[in-house]
């Protein structure tokens, strides 16, 4: 049987995409984020969390600002987004499922449950689906150890999750 | 009016907890009995979640699992005043899972609306807080010392010493940090202690504050934990309130004031310099110790760093004396242990029970066997960097020093039962991958340690030089537990090397069981 390669599983690390800044739109909410959390003390995650809650990612085009507001090099603001396996670079779907592999819900047969979703999807993990409704992400815990396998639902805790219960869960909300 | 309690814990959430809600609602209003439902933590009994209590004379009967389509048999049945139900579970106090147990640190968990500061006062809260603010920096730490108490993150290091290191170093701020990066597989103590009881830890950490010196705490929450950092946030702003926290505390002439950052995807970020690193708005990157966090800790300062159940076990320490909590447990693992039981369980959840406690009680007796009802293959113990037990060891009693002598941890006490369907190699395998993706990458051993030691045993499954490379891989791990710099690849080698030992034949091409037992 062939195994899957090392980087197997992590969140497949995109390219970072090209800054256009003729054709973002996002400055001047990016800049009242920046300007907002500026006098924190390590203000840098504080802000990264808020930009992708605005824009669903941490848009290339706001790394100069975060770098100029922090007195950070450009290379630096880089070199933390690209290390938190979190920080997106590319808009997810408009919905989010991020499905638990870590050892607890191995036990309980969550490999298999995330195989068919992926497989029926054609997608790949962190991979946003053709019609832009749902990404699909993995996670390492979220602490449903006990009601294993678990995963999360734009938010939403799902517990002893089956292909049948998470493709409810997916109807559901409108995918 | 009749009184009920309904979680609103993730792991209640995550089985239905909102939709039962709902439903109680609906049907008590149909009906016009009017009911007060409070929403309070778990008990830790995730097994029974949803778990619907309702107040009568002779104290909260308990109904479970409920889901919404229950509900109106509930009223059918008379639940309001303790009516007969398939569901009935009696008091749940009497039930073995919560007689078998201990609760000092989680007493109040699963019992108050977790926002609710008179309830939480009426419950022993802040008296820990009260008597901390009386006695002064010395006689908290002395409390600490006596009590035994060892950081419960996984290491174990004697918290009243760290404290100790921290009030004596010269500083111009020193910082309270609670590590609530429970990135541990298995784990959820932290969890349901942030969305349960979150004043408990509020309290703890000002306590360490006024043993240290300290006027800022931090918690750095995992992002995975939204509802428990939506129940912090509205905690620390009552607390706030109510003048438990804040510029004067209580009038005591104490400042403390407690801020939530929130982590994001990145395991390593629980070891605790990482944490600094990444509080500090950097990479979290692994600095080397010395210089000991408690001397140089966030932003250069001395700093004490504990996990969220450390600090949530001092309140009961200040309230009640260390002796009190000393008296619990045996030898040098003294008080109590959260055990959290997961993965195919039949009954998961978490036990608050004195060190000592065996692993066999928890699994077979209160866990119930694996929820396949296969026979159990293998436990382990401690997360991610915590050994694969075999059945025969499951005699083996819940302490530090006991775990150790076995080559395993007890970490933050998550223990994850597989049925005999589990293959360890694949989970050694998984051990090292985890690594790799997880690395900081600072230090080579674990860095390229762990990329290798998935090569290795992918040549040594498929019988290509099996001999050598068993003794390549013995080598490795005994390398990177050397000369890691921290735990990630230090003990990266211990969930590898328990699933070597005591499960030999899967790792043997010869031997290897296909996975036909799990059908």
């Amino acid at each position: 049987m062939p195994r899957p390669g090392i980087t197997d599983i992590g969140t497949p690390k995109l390219g970072t995409p090209k800054a256009d800044p003729t054709r973002w739109t996002g400055f001047e909410a990016a800049a009242a984020i920046i300007g907002e959390l500026r006098g924190l003390q390590g203000a840098l995650l504080p802000m990264l969390h808020a930009l992708q809650d605005e824009f669903g990612y941490v848009p290339v085009e706001a790394e100069p600002m975060l770098a100029d507001a922090l007195n950070l090099s450009r290379a630096e603001v880089h070199g933390v987004i690209s290390f938190y396996h979190e920080f997106r670079r590319e808009p997810a779907g408009r919905h989010v499922l991020r499905l638990c592999r870590a050892e607890a819900c191995q036990a309980a047969g969550g490999r298999a449950v995330a195989d068919a979703l992926l497989g029926r999807l054609q997608l790949d993990w962190g991979q946003r689906s053709g019609d832009g409704l749902l990404t699909v992400e993995p996670v390492y815990c979220l602490g449903l150890c006990a009601c294993a396998p678990a995963a999360m639902l734009d938010g939403e805790p799902l517990g002893r999750i089956t292909s049948h219960s998470l493709e409810q869960s997916l109807t559901e909300c409108g995918t | 009016m009749t009184r009920l309690y309904l979680p609103r814990d993730a792991a209640a959430l995550a089985l239905g907890a909102e939709r039962v809600a709902e439903a109680v609602q609906r049907e008590s209003g149909a009906r016009g009995l009017p009911v007060e439902l409070v929403r309070t933590g778990s008990r830790g009994m995730v097994w029974l979640e949803p778990l619907l209590e309702v107040d009568t004379p002779e104290g909260r009967i308990g109904y479970g699992p409920v889901t919404a389509a229950d509900v109106s048999s509930l009223f059918e049945a008379g639940f309001l005043s303790g009516g007969e139900h398939a569901l009935r579970v009696g008091q749940p106090e009497a039930l073995p899972w919560l007689a078998a147990q201990t609760r000092l640190t989680f007493r109040r968990c699963g019992l108050i609306d977790p926002l609710d500061i008179d309830a939480y006062r009426a419950g022993g809260g802040f008296a820990g807080l009260e008597r901390a603010i009386a006695m002064g920096p010395v006689g908290i730490v002395d409390q600490v010392k006596l009590s035994g108490l060892r950081g419960r993150g996984g290491a174990g290091f004697p918290t009243g010493i760290k404290w100790n290191t921290v009030r004596l170093a010269p500083a111009g701020q020193r910082y309270v940090v609670c590590n609530a990066d429970e990135g541990d597989s298995g784990t959820f103590a932290d969890r349901m202690l942030m969305e349960g009881d979150p004043l408990t830890l509020i309290e703890g950490m000002t306590i360490a504050a006024l043993a240290v010196g300290a006027t800022r705490g931090f918690i750095y929450c995992r992002s995975e934990y939204p509802h428990a950092i939506r129940t912090l946030r509205a905690a620390i702003e009552r607390a706030t309130r109510a003048g438990w926290l804040g510029a004067d505390l209580r009038g005591s002439g104490h400042e403390f004031t407690i801020e939530v950052r929130v982590g994001a995807g990145a395991y390593i970020c629980g070891e605790e310099t990482s944490l600094l690193e990444s509080l500090e708005g950097r990479r979290g990157t692994v600095r080397a110790k010395p210089p000991l966090p408690a001397l140089r800790g966030l932003f250069g300062q001395p700093t004490v760093v504990n996990n969220v159940i450390s600090f949530a076990s001092v309140p009961f320490i200040l309230a009640e004396g260390g002796e009190a909590y000393a008296a619990f447990g045996a030898g040098r693992s003294l008080g109590t242990l959260t055990v959290q039981l997961g993965g195919n369980v039949k009954r998961g959840g978490l036990l608050e029970v004195p060190f000592g406690t065996s692993l066999r009680h928890v699994v077979e007796e209160l866990g119930g066997g694996t929820a396949t009802g296969r026979p159990i293959r293998a436990v382990q113990v401690g997360g991610p960097l915590g050994a694969y037990f075999p059945v025969s060891l499951l005699d083996t009693p819940l302490d530090y020093e006991a775990f150790a002598a076995l080559k395993g941890l007890l970490g933050h006490g998550g223990i994850v039962v597989f049925d005999d369907s589990v293959d360890l190699a694949a989970q050694a395998r998984f051990a090292f991958e985890f690594c790799a993706n997880e690395s900081c990458g600072k230090c080579t051993p674990c860095r390229i340690g762990s990329v290798r030691g998935v090569e290795v045993i992918d040549r040594i499954v498929a019988g290509e030089r099996a001999e050598k490379n068993l003794d390549l891989l013995g080598e490795l791990c005994s390398l990177m537990t050397d000369a890691s710099l921290c735990a990630m690849g230090g003990l990266t080698p211990v969930p590898v090397m328990s699933a070597l030992t005591h499960f030999p034949e899967d790792f043997d091409q010869n031997s290897r069981r296909l996975p036909a037992a799990a059908e």
